[in-house]
């Protein structure tokens, strides 16, 4: 069985490698968006610290969303999808690999250049480390999540709009904890119930997704 | 081992049809014949567990299909109209990766793409393959696969007369080993009498 499940990460792995440019169009998009914050809102290096988790959490927030275009959307479309739904394994654990591949393809690039952005801001090393930390139990939540909103809409034609709108009330939580994990440390307050809660939600989010992801795909591909 | 009883199939409110019972023994082979739009297709989907019926039930080896999914799956290779190829990926990673497939070695899957035709093309992307190129890529898995079941959707589309022969003698070959084969074909099979014929389109009237 775990053959198998490694043949399909594998497989999203080698996929990945062959579409370089996926990657460079999310990373681009962060760091593009990332660095019109300072030419638009102000130079004031006391503002640009007081904005940056936000700014970077965003911008994080959008490549996910705009990987998730990409998810399901071309599997349907050349008829692989079918036969990772009929894979002798239950649906929901293959789903949770293509999730892990994705977003080891797709957010940790952009979490591991984070440090650099927020030496960009001029953060210290303990916010860019809670910084870091908070996009890294963060991100998972935003992927799993944003599943069911492509699993649902695979089918559409451009799609993007819709997930975004179905997506966002669900984010909102993550960001405003991962944003205010980073003003708690540079207020010089304790940061673990804001981790806490995040750990939470990223447990709840990898049991509970894949099945939901997985009744989505079934009502769509139907 | 393979029984379907009372299967009825809807399409957007519409009946496509019901009422369907057949049961299916080793090396026996059921092409399913009709109109365009009688339900061909949808009854394969439903068949492999695609698309859910209106009605009714199947059972292989005595299991229904939808309690024992992952037993099942196992044991079946669907190959539809799509041919499930990554555009991206040469021919011979496009096997190695393909997921209906068990686990092979490498020499097995050139001496598979050569059998099918496309051994000089190995490192080729599948994007610059023809259509029948593609479909011969696609069945190339018949060669990989230990399934017994095999439901094919149209898999002589886009195939040359040489690629038909190839494919009818491998269909033969499948039923003389006790495997069992669904199939959908415009084409009148020109192999051996143990395919049934089933008619959709009669089914309705």
């Amino acid at each position: 069985m775990h053959r198998m499940l490694w043949k399909l990460f594998n497989r999203d792995m080698a996929l990945f490698m062959q579409r370089k440019q996926d990657i460079v169009t999310v990373l681009g998009f962060f760091l593009v968006a990332v660095a019109l914050f300072p030419l638009g809102i102000s130079s004031d290096p006391e503002l640009l610290r007081e904005i940056a988790p936000g700014a970077i959490w965003i911008a994080a927030l959008f490549s996910t969303v705009l990987a998730l275009d990409r998810l399901f959307s071309e599997d349907m479309d050349d008829g692989t999808l079918e036969q990772q739904l009929l894979m002798p394994l239950p649906i929901s654990l293959v789903l949770l690999v293509r999730l892990i591949a994705h977003w080891v393809v797709t957010s940790l690039p952009i979490i591991v250049l984070t440090p650099v952005m927020g030496v960009q801001f001029g953060l210290n090393l303990d916010e860019i480390v809670i910084l870091t930390f908070s996009l890294l139990l963060g991100t998972p939540v935003l992927v799993l999540l944003g599943a069911i909103g492509a699993a649902l809409t695979v089918g559409l034609k451009s799609s993007g709009g819709l997930v975004t709108l179905l997506l966002l009330p669900l984010y909102v939580p993550v960001l405003i904890l991962g944003t205010s994990s980073v003003s708690s440390v540079m207020a010089g307050m304790e940061v673990t119930a804001h981790f806490s809660l995040m750990g939470a939600a990223l447990i709840v989010s990898l049991v509970l997704s894949p099945f939901a992801v997985a009744t989505a795909l079934k009502i769509t591909i139907d | 081992m393979l029984s379907i009883e009372g299967l009825a199939a809807e399409r957007e409110e519409r009946l496509l049809f019901s009422g369907l019972s057949v049961t299916l023994s080793a090396g026996e082979g059921l092409h399913i014949v009709g109109k365009n739009g009688t339900g061909k297709t949808t009854f394969l989907r439903i068949l492999c567990g695609l698309t859910s019926p209106a009605a009714g039930s199947i059972k292989w080896q005595g299991q229904d299909t939808r309690l024992f999914r992952e037993e099942f799956c196992s044991d079946l290779l669907y190959l539809g109209h799509k041919n499930a190829n990554k555009v991206e990926l040469d021919c011979r990673e496009n096997l190695k990766l393909s997921l209906g497939v068990k686990e092979v070695s490498s020499a097995e899957i050139d001496d598979a793409l050569h059998e099918v035709g496309l051994g000089l093309l190995l490192h080729l992307p599948a994007r610059f393959l023809s259509q029948g190129q593609q479909r011969r890529l696609s069945l190339a898995r018949l060669l990989l696969t230990k399934a017994r079941l095999w439901v094919l959707d149209e898999p002589y589309t886009a195939l040359d007369y040489k690629a038909i022969e190839w494919l009818d003698s491998q269909l033969e070959c499948h039923l003389k080993n006790k495997g069992l084969l669904v199939l959908t074909s415009h084409q009148t099979l020109t192999m051996s009498n143990t395919i049934r014929e089933l008619n959709l389109g009669e089914l309705n009237a």
